[in-house]
């Protein structure tokens, strides 16, 4: 028998057993990976979301919106973690998926895209709509949440989406400081200069962040008001914060 | 972390051309990464503007590779290019790509159809009329794009340290694995927000000084 070639080996490490089992295994790892990213991006929605409402709709504080923005694109994920650990620790005591300083770092991540999409989705609703709704009596309640919230939908999905990807990506380096999910591969593989791995650990890190991105783009797709003009009706991209 | 004081300006004092070297090397790879990234998006773009059928195959590979993370994609090269500046490079280029080629192109398009058969109405040729109108008119809405692929990629050069690049994510790595004092990680989170915002600003200034007559319109493009 030949040695196999470099990716027949990362072949041999996706069909082994022992990495489908276990703390260890793939399956948990992914786990991690999407627990970490989804209570991020939750708890950056409930943040992010009414303030864009309250900005947009009141058309005040907009300033802060590019502020945010600026800020976000010009700090760096990776920098971000280590500040959070440095200052709460890299909290051993709770479960991989859930390490206070890295929760804290992606939360932070995903609220500018957020933010910014779901603001200028919302008061991008033309002046004209806005008075014929206030000249047939609409509340202001009813004018956010059905008019300007389903005509926003599109950009609000793309902020999602951006935030998203870019949560599950900077997850991924949460391996550095000791977080769980499917990091570990690349980081555990680069300590010990396991190629194979790294490079199974890279596939399945690829996978999961393209199958987000398209996810969600779909989800867009559905959730468009049919009102929305063709080209809001593509999956959209919003407003990019940036590569991480 | 070590034991020693947070605020070790001692250790500060003694490092300085530790500091400085490792900013001048993360200056090096943002600089090679979009000098590289622009020198492919450029004709890819203007390939794309004239033939329209060719851009959203372009879009589509570059938004794909836009949206692998980035220790994935220095992960999938580890095993061919090791770790090697060449490794960091490929990565860091492939990520200004998404965001040069659609300024680019979007620039390009933008330019007036009547600003165009005047031109052409003048004997401009091709070349002639990319070069010294197209090209100009978009200028705004490329130089936003390079300042987007800029600021990201100084971000993004921070991670190299993990394939043995140097910059500024040195220092945070090394602070945080105790080789330096925790303050080392602060001051690389600092200096990174500080090269993307001065590098940002210098860009700005020098649009704004080699496009005069856009003083206007391209402030406001570039806050998208």
């Amino acid at each position: 028998m030949t040695e196999p070639g470099f990716f027949g080996q990362v072949l041999e490490w996706f069909t082994d057993p022992a990495n489908w089992t276990g703390d260890f295994g793939i399956p948990n790892r992914l786990l991690e990976h999407v627990v970490m990213s989804a209570v991020s991006v939750g708890i950056a929605v409930v943040v992010a979301l009414p303030l864009a409402m309250y900005i947009g709709h009141r058309r005040r504080l907009e300033r802060l919106v590019v502020s945010v923005a600026n800020v976000g694109r010009a700090i760096p994920s990776f920098g971000l973690l280590f500040l959070f650990v440095l200052w709460l620790g890299v909290g051993l005591s709770s479960p991989p998926a859930l390490r206070p300083a890295i929760i804290l770092a992606l939360v932070l991540l995903a609220i500018p895209p957020i933010l910014t999409n779901a603001y200028v989705g919302i008061q991008g609703v033309e002046d004209d709509t806005l008075e014929a709704a206030r000249g047939m009596g609409m509340s202001e309640w009813a004018i956010l949440f059905r008019l300007e919230i389903p005509l926003g939908m599109p950009l609000i999905v793309a902020g999602l989406r951006t935030a998203a990807v870019q949560v599950v990506a900077t997850a991924t380096l949460g391996a550095v400081v000791a977080g769980g999910g499917l990091g570990r591969y690349i980081i555990d593989g680069f300590a010990v200069r396991d190629l194979p791995q790294i490079f199974a650990g890279a596939v399945l890190v690829a996978l999961l962040a393209i199958l987000v991105d398209l996810m969600i783009g779909g989800a867009g797709r559905v959730f468009s008001p049919r009102t929305a003009t063709r080209r809001s009706r593509e999956p959209e991209r919003g407003i990019e914060l940036g590569a991480t | 972390m070590t034991g020693a004081p947070f605020w070790s300006w001692e250790w500060v004092g003694r490092n300085l051309d530790l500091i400085l070297d490792q900013t001048l090397q993360h200056l090096w790879l943002t600089f090679l990464a979009v000098g590289i990234g622009l020198l492919i998006s450029f004709p890819l773009s203007v390939v794309a503007y004239r033939r329209r059928a060719l851009y959203p195959p372009i879009a589509w590979v570059t938004g794909t590779l836009y949206t692998i993370p980035s220790l994935a994609l220095f992960a999938f090269l580890m095993p061919f290019t090791g770790l090697s500046t060449l490794t960091a490079e490929i990565g860091l280029v492939s990520y200004t790509l998404l965001i040069l080629i659609r300024n680019i192109v979007t620039g390009l398009r933008g330019v007036p159809p009547e600003v165009r058969e005047a031109a052409r109405g003048m004997g401009y040729t091709d070349p002639q009329l990319l070069w010294r109108i197209e090209l100009p008119l978009a200028l705004p809405a490329i130089v936003a794009g390079v300042r987007i692929a800029t600021v990201t990629t100084i971000g993004l050069v921070t991670v190299t340290a993990l394939i043995g690049q140097g910059g500024l994510g040195a220092l945070m790595l090394g602070g945080f694995r105790g080789l330096y004092p925790d303050l080392a990680i602060v001051i690389g989170v600092v200096l990174s927000v500080a090269l993307a915002v001065a590098a940002d600003l210098l860009l700005f200034a020098g649009q704004r000084w080699v496009t005069p007559w856009s003083r206007q319109a391209g402030a406001r493009m570039v806050a998208t």
